[in-house]
């Protein structure tokens, strides 16, 4: 049976085999069986690390159940955004409307928790139903005296992307309510860091070294404060395509803050990112400590990715990903490590990231925009994949082929960014790949 | 009896899922069936994730993934493009159609949808069967997601004829192993059985050379077909709604006779399957079970002062953590909080029956209860262990207690689909970890270090 459906064939590339083309940020086809959410989900991600807010899902239980607890992103401080909030919404509030029950869930959460500013998700059903989700909000918020701001983020008005969008005009409601007195004229927020694991701890500390002042860490470990003064720092460090890109435009226009498009991870881009800032601040001091801090850190990492390579020198890798920056580091992470990409796809990439993509891979490669299992396994067994990088949706297609898989999406537990994360990367790559347990799976059968 | 917990409006860390996961789980268990959401994109993916996480399987749900024009004008069209596009990839026997609150709340008529593309496209060679079931989130939790799919699954397929030898088996909502070991001992008795659902090899299945577009095994439709010629059905279930439940369905439709049991978690429960099995078969209890259960209680009187008087906070689904109750009655375990997000109305009563008959006092049982309920309340009566699935880990961390995992979902270890519950091996491998994490906790406190306990 072919795995491919017909509809679905523009958004296949094989390079080399025919002029580049590619057909993207389409909704999802019906019965096909995307590995994409929703408007809902692309809100949640983004907003979910910051770490003293409430977050209060306003619908029926299931959005917020399967969003408990899910992703890695650590808080050096209050853990609020652990906790799964939601007014579970019954037959009733469907028929009769859910204002007076959000009304009333939030104030009792505003008490118990004393947040510093509640974020208040709209779902499928209150799209529907018509509840007027800001006037509540706008209530609540004067009667507490905290930031209270509505997320549209109803499932089904779009993808993804639509859910970033609704999570950046949230937070622009912050941005430029703060005081910006004391922010030193060498400043920067981090954007589309999500602290997966203490991440952004390690990015800080590299800006830190180079004599880089972070006002913000939007949101990996965020605070509200942090976001409501953001508006005072000197250069946006955007990571991430999708998810904080509209934030950063935003402020470029209506605060003249600019921004920078990065990645940290694989050593590449890692340096490249540290020298961008630097390069923005024009600081000839600042420009030598970057250079004697990515000499540091790459005398000491890259003797010791030199075992891993060895081993793994060409092991052939296939990715799929939420946003394509992060497939554009790991091609250029896994060139490190002496493997070939057969197969990169992702999610919600944009023609301009198929393009890039394009050009950074070598003849042969299949790049896939919305797949599904059925592609994704037919491409491993196709390029007879080694290792396969994506998130838990992906995980069991790997592994019911007997591949290596490594996770890199929101769950992971492993430092993945910075000079150190790429050591990890090796050693994850290194120690699914290299497991005995594949001399045992039924494709070695034959 | 108790005081009731106090009610809050907002649920924090909720103890259920919503309707259509269970629907999906129980679609699932059916030979060559594709679970199918009709909906926006975003629940499929969700549900997936959460079910991988457990099963380590794949499960591919598909979905209409409807859109903003979609909500206004009606999810008809891409519910056919759906089903048209599933069955062009998949080549189901079966579709199973689940609905969610977007579809509920806009109104489409799914059955008249269905009626239509049946007109259209169901003369088609291969063309696959379509069965439906209404699950708006709002209303119930995932085991009412399940237990409707079942109860769709048997009054659309079954019909009725002549009687066969067969037993219906309705297990509810328990692990692949608990399957796998259901199986085996209806088996053993030389009786005939329709398990449905059937995830034992759907949802744990063997490493492959090809991704299987649709897992092996599930119900057969020929057998969910016949399930209305049966000569008996036992249910599991002592909570279950009897408007939802498919046994009762059969009984009124087509006068299969119903025996309604609880799910047979400890002794009592594994003794009444048995002997309900026994009177259907003829047969006496077949010698391996029997030594089974001698071994059983022979180990019950070995570890039983390590037992005795302990005090056991428990949540889940309904049906399972009544089980769970009626087993650690009778190993001397106290349950002081019985806790469930489901809402059946039946749960304090099943729960008190449970113990009526071991002499322990009545525990604390709540329904709608949510894990800030349940931490509250477990604070303030210093239990010594937790029983239920991953999402009790914080609870279970702060109090400094051992957490045993059981039921779904068990996202903080391996082989959750191979956790045992039922029968006297199931039992047996309860009493043993119960009885292990109480003799750890006092090991790992003494000063003296023994290692002979």
């Amino acid at each position: 049976m072919q795995a491919v459906l017909d509809e679905r064939r523009g958004q296949i590339h094989r390079k080399g085999e025919a002029p580049f083309a590619m057909s993207c940020n389409k909704d999802s086809l019906a019965g096909a069986v995307s590995q994409r959410a929703c408007v809902f989900c692309g809100s949640r991600v983004v907003l979910y690390p910051i770490a003293d807010a409430l977050h209060l899902v306003h619908g029926p239980i299931g959005c917020a159940v399967y969003t408990w607890d899910i992703r890695g992103a650590l808080s050096s401080g209050p853990e609020l955004h652990r906790m799964s909030f939601s007014t579970d919404m019954q037959e009733i509030d469907v028929i009769f409307g859910g204002e007076k029950k959000l009304y009333q869930a939030l104030i009792e959460l505003i008490d118990r928790h004393q947040p510093k500013a509640a974020f208040v998700y709209s779902t499928c059903i209150v799209g529907l139903i018509g509840d007027d989700l800001k006037a509540v909000c706008r209530k609540v918020a004067e009667e507490k005296g905290i930031p209270v701001l509505p997320v549209q983020s109803e499932g089904f008005k779009g993808n993804k992307r639509a859910g970033y969008a609704a999570a950046c005009n949230a937070m622009r409601q912050l941005v430029g309510t703060g005081d910006v007195t004391g922010i030193s004229k060498h400043s920067i927020n981090i954007l589309g860091d999500f602290n997966l694991a203490g991440e952004i701890w390690l990015i800080r500390e590299y800006f830190e070294k180079i004599g880089v002042e972070v006002v913000a860490n939007i949101t990996g470990d965020g605070r509200i404060d942090d976001l409501k003064r953001c508006h005072g720092a000197a250069l946006n460090v955007v990571q991430c395509s999708g998810a904080t890109m509209d934030l950063a435009n935003m402020m470029e226009k209506d605060f003249g803050v600019p921004s920078i498009r990065v990645s940290y991870f694989g050593v590449e881009d890692m340096a490249e990112s540290l020298y961008a800032v630097a390069d923005f601040f024009k600081d000839q001091e600042m420009i030598d400590k970057t250079r004697a801090l990515v000499k540091a850190e790459l005398s000491a990492l890259l003797p010791q990715i030199q075992q891993y390579r060895q081993a793994l020198t060409g092991k052939k890798a296939a990715i799929y990903v939420g946003g394509a920056f992060k497939a554009f580091s790991l091609v250029k992470a896994f060139r490190l490590l002496g493997m070939e990409v057969v197969m990169v796809g992702s999610q919600t990439g944009t023609p301009e990231d198929y393009q890039e993509l394009e050009e950074i891979t070598d003849p042969g490669t299949i790049i896939v925009d919305d797949a599904n299992p059925l592609e994704l396994s037919s491409f491993l067994k196709e390029k007879e994949v080694d290792i396969f990088v994506g998130g838990v949706k992906e995980r069991p297609i790997a592994y019911k082929l007997g591949v290596a898989f490594c996770d890199h999406n929101h769950e992971r537990k492993e430092i993945l960014a910075g000079f150190a994360g790429m050591l990890n990367f090796a050693r994850e790559v290194y120690s699914s790949v290299m497991s005995p347990v594949w001399r045992f799976v039924p494709r070695r059968d034959v | 009896m108790t005081k009731m917990p106090p009610n809050y409006i907002s649920t924090t860390n909720a103890c259920k899922l919503c309707k259509p996961l269970g629907a999906c789980l129980a679609f699932r268990g059916v030979e060559g069936t594709v679970p199918f959401l009709h909906g926006s994109q975003g629940c499929a993916t969700y549900m997936r994730r959460y079910v991988i996480s457990h099963f380590n399987e794949p499960i591919d749900i598909a979905s209409s993934s409807l859109g903003e024009k979609h909500a206004v004008y009606g999810g008809g069209p891409n519910l056919k493009l759906g089903l048209n596009n599933v069955t062009q990839k998949y080549n189901p026997q079966l579709i199973g159609i689940a609905t969610t609150c977007l579809t509920e709340t806009i109104g489409d008529d799914v059955g008249g949808l269905l009626d239509e593309y049946r007109r259209e496209f169901g003369g088609r060679r291969g063309a696959p069967l379509l069965v439906n079931v209404a699950t708006p989130s709002y209303s119930g939790t995932h085991m009412e997601g399940f237990h409707a799919a079942v109860h769709a699954l048997a009054s659309q397929l079954a019909r009725g004829g002549a009687r066969t030898e067969a037993v219906n088996l309705l297990p509810g909502f328990v692990s692949p192993a608990d399957l796998r070991h259901l199986k085996e001992l209806v088996a053993a008795f030389n009786l005939e059985c329709t398990v449905l659902p059937d995830i034992s090899d759907t949802l744990d299945g063997e490493a492959l050379a090809d991704y299987p577009l649709i897992p092996e095994g599930g119900t057969k439709i020929k057998d969910i077909r016949a399930m209305g010629r049966a000569r008996a059905t036992i249910e599991f279930g002592y909570t279950l709604d009897e408007q939802i439940a498919a046994g009762r369905f059969l009984a009124e439709t087509f006068a299969v006779p119903l025996y309604r049991l609880g799910t047979p978690i400890g002794l009592r429960e594994t003794d009444r399957l048995c002997k309900r099995l026994s009177e259907l078969s003829g047969q006496a209890l077949p010698a391996r079970y029997a030594s089974a259960r001698g071994r059983l209680v022979d180990a019950m009187v070995d570890g039983h002062k390590y037992l005795f008087g302990k005090k056991a906070v428990l949540y889940g689904e309904e049906d399972l953590v009544v089980g769970l109750v009626s087993f650690l009655a009778e190993i001397g375990v106290q349950p002081v909080l019985c806790a469930t997000g489901g809402r059946s109305g039946n749960f304090a009563r099943a729960v008190a029956e449970a113990v009526a008959e071991t002499g322990l006092p009545a525990p604390e049982a709540h329904e709608g209860m949510d894990f800030f309920d349940i931490s509250e309340q477990a604070r303030t009566l210093a239990p010594d262990l937790i029983i239920g699935h991953s999402k009790g880990y914080p609870l279970a961390r702060e109090l400094d207690i051992p957490l045993l995992r059981v039921g779904f979902p068990i996202h903080d270890r391996v082989g959750g689909q191979r956790i045992l519950h039922v029968g006297y091996q199931g039992a047996q491998q309860l009493f043993d970890l119960i009885a292990n994490a109480m003799i750890e906790v006092k090991q790992r406190k003494s000063p003296v270090g023994y290692s002979y306990m």
